[in-house]
């Protein structure tokens, strides 16, 4: 409940408010939402194993989506950034997928 | 760094403090017991709701940015490259076509130039014959040239003369009595009452309006067996006057009369 009740908040939140990032941090934003995404997707997963454990997901959350912007953005220093955070989607996007097909074995033994 | 979901490098303790929760089970969590946790939320969910509300609200910043953009900041160079090539060729066809019109706009204004040239020709052509044809008034340097003639005796060749020579001397428009203007067809002669021009009659003193350069007009007045000489010739016993004008006005006009034979050929 209060996991919904976040997501809408959060929504709402950037919606109305309409907080700006500033513009050297823009690229790295749909990286870390990526990020982000994959951090959820592997805690639910480890809800439903229960093996959740709070620190464990708020530390990995955090430097999953650091790494993820910080990838990305020493390709941008070197000339590669775009290939990197193709490749850097292209990774978490795989580990979305295996996390929501365990997610789907546990909740539909399927 | 350890993956929420990889339960192999989750720490022993959290398993054990999963398994000393008293739910005991190896199964994966079912659907009933999510609802339960759904419904009756624990400090999990907390932490989720607050990753939550931090993707909700980059997912927005970034959706709003995206809206922000221009289109061109997700094409690939190809079609950026093609996109540019496009606009280039479309430039040079208006601008072909922008040559192309001000080509038209040119000769358009030149025909209006001509136009109007012809126009101001015309329109000049039209004023001298209006003057020369007596059908407008006129105005310009001249004489006035006034003659007394208390026994009646000037007759019409005597005018006429007069007439003559004015236009020898290059009067331009020539009035008498300031009501009859002298025209190509103007006549001369002599009724019961007086003198006849044009079949008004002259009444005296006949006045004379001529234009045209006042030292050429007197000086044919002047001249042995002229206007002045005749006059005053014992004949007539009149007297005459020749009084040089920077501006004679000239009003009187004549309405043409519509050419019944003649037509312009």
């Amino acid at each position: 409940m209060f996991a919904i009740v976040g997501l809408i908040l959060g929504i709402a939140l950037g919606i109305y408010l309409e907080p700006t990032l500033p513009v050297g941090l823009q690229p790295y934003l749909p990286i870390a939402i990526v990020a982000a995404m994959d951090a959820l997707f592997g805690g639910f997963r480890a809800y439903l194993e229960r093996v959740f454990d709070d620190r464990v997901f708020v530390v990995s959350f955090t430097s999953n989506v650091l790494i993820a912007a910080l990838i990305v953005w020493v390709g941008d220093q070197i000339g590669v950034g775009a290939q990197l955070s193709t490749a850097v989607v292209v990774v978490l996007g795989i580990r979305i997928f295996t996390n929501a097909a365990a997610i789907r074995r546990s909740l539909f033994h399927a | 760094m350890p993956e929420p979901g990889d339960r192999s490098v989750v720490p022993e303790h959290t398993v054990e403090s999963v398994e000393t929760k008293g739910t005991g089970l190896d199964q994966p969590i079912g659907w009933r017991e999510l609802l339960r946790d759904f419904v009756k939320p624990g400090r999990a969910q907390v932490v989720f709701a607050a990753i939550l509300l931090v993707l909700g609200l980059g997912v927005a910043m970034q959706v709003r940015t995206q809206a922000q953009q221009t289109d061109y900041t997700s094409m690939r160079r190809g079609d950026l490259v093609q996109m540019l090539d496009d606009l280039n060729s479309e430039s040079r066809r208006l601008e072909n076509e922008i040559a192309g019109l001000e080509e038209t706009k040119r000769q358009l204004q030149g025909g209006a130039d001509r136009e109007r040239v012809a126009k101001e020709q015309a329109q000049r052509r039209l004023d001298v014959l209006a003057i020369l044809g007596g059908t407008a008034p006129a105005q310009g340097p001249g004489i006035r040239i006034a003659i007394y003639d208390p026994n009646r005796k000037v007759t019409p060749e005597l005018l006429l003369n007069t007439v003559e020579e004015m236009r020898d001397a290059g009067a331009e428009v020539i009035a008498i009595n300031n009501t009859v203007r002298v025209v190509a067809s103007t006549w001369f002669s002599a009724g019961p009452s007086g003198l006849l021009v044009d079949g008004h009659l002259v009444t005296v003193p006949i006045s004379i309006d001529v234009i045209g350069d006042p030292h050429a007009l007197t000086e044919a007045t002047r001249f042995s067996g002229g206007l002045i000489s005749e006059v005053q010739s014992p004949r007539i016993a009149g007297t005459v006057t020749v009084t040089t004008d920077d501006k004679v006005t000239i009003t009187a006009v004549i309405t043409p009369a519509v050419n019944k034979f003649a037509k312009p050929a």
